[in-house]
């Protein structure tokens, strides 16, 4: 469809998740902003292939996760690296001991295989349905929803236990069992 | 404490994804939605806006141009 000012609208208001889902991809602000800048170059050249009425976040998405797996290939080591970046992107930042959870939140998802990670962040943040983070991610519901439970069940070990099953009296665990007071 | 902990780890285990607590999934779900969040709040930067502003495409419908002048660089005003 020809881009009018509504879809135009509706591509800024997209905007914003554009860029919280590359940056959980990429860990990397700065690259993050050039990823959505492709994105979105890409899909305004491509407009006319944009059904009107589909999912056009879905769309978005699917545009700038391709995008992200074909660099990711070329810059694998660059993305590893980017450890503690990310902090540097968030404007209101946290207290100290919610700042060392949260990065340690971080480092945890970054460990996550790439599969599951998009897969998590896709249902679990972004808020798209399994049906539509399966086209996003071109795979099947099923996929996506084993993606997500394996990436629940390893942050799960790497953040706060060990054996999923045994909870230890471990400082972390309390903290979170404890709430924030 | 550790009573509580250890109680909580027997009652609120789901047993359908490896013995999981619920508690702790909740608390996943939080920490993603809150670095997720905080970016998205951050609202839109004024180099996308200006981005998708200016991307005219020649193909579009004509359209008001009020906003400042800035002038499509690719649309020919009529006048």
């Amino acid at each position: 469809m020809p881009l009018t000012d509504a879809l135009r609208d509706d591509i800024l208001a997209a905007v914003p998740s554009l860029r919280a889902f590359a940056i959980s991809l990429s860990g990397n602000g700065d690259r993050a902003d050039d990823l959505v800048q492709e994105t979105l170059l890409r899909a305004l050249a491509n407009i006319d292939s944009f059904q009107p009425g589909s999912n056009l976040p879905a769309w978005l998405f699917t545009i700038l996760r391709n995008l992200f797996r074909s660099d990711y290939r070329k810059r694998r080591r660059e993305v590893e690296d980017a450890d503690g970046n990310y902090a540097k992107t968030l404007k209101t930042q946290p207290s100290q001991s919610a700042h060392l959870e949260f990065e340690e939140f971080r480092t945890a998802l970054d460990k996550l295989p790439q599969d599951q990670r998009e897969a998590l962040i896709l249902v679990g943040a972004s808020g798209f349905s399994y049906e539509d983070a399966a086209t996003i991610c071109g795979c099947a519901v099923g996929t996506i929803k084993s993606r997500v439970n394996r990436a629940r069940s390893k942050l799960a070990a790497l953040l706060y236990v060990d054996g999923a099953e045994d909870f230890g009296p471990d400082e972390t665990v309390r903290a979170v069992i404890g709430g924030n007071g | 404490m550790k009573d509580v902990k250890s109680q909580a780890s027997k009652t609120a285990a789901p047993g359908k994804q490896g013995g999981l607590n619920a508690e702790i999934q909740s608390r996943i779900g939080h920490q993603l939605r809150a670095m997720y969040d905080d970016v998205v709040r951050q609202g839109v930067p004024d180099r996308f806006a200006d981005l998708i502003r200016k991307l005219d495409t020649p193909a579009a419908s004509p359209q008001v141009d009020n906003t400042g002048g800035t002038g499509g660089n690719n649309n020919e005003g009529r006048d």
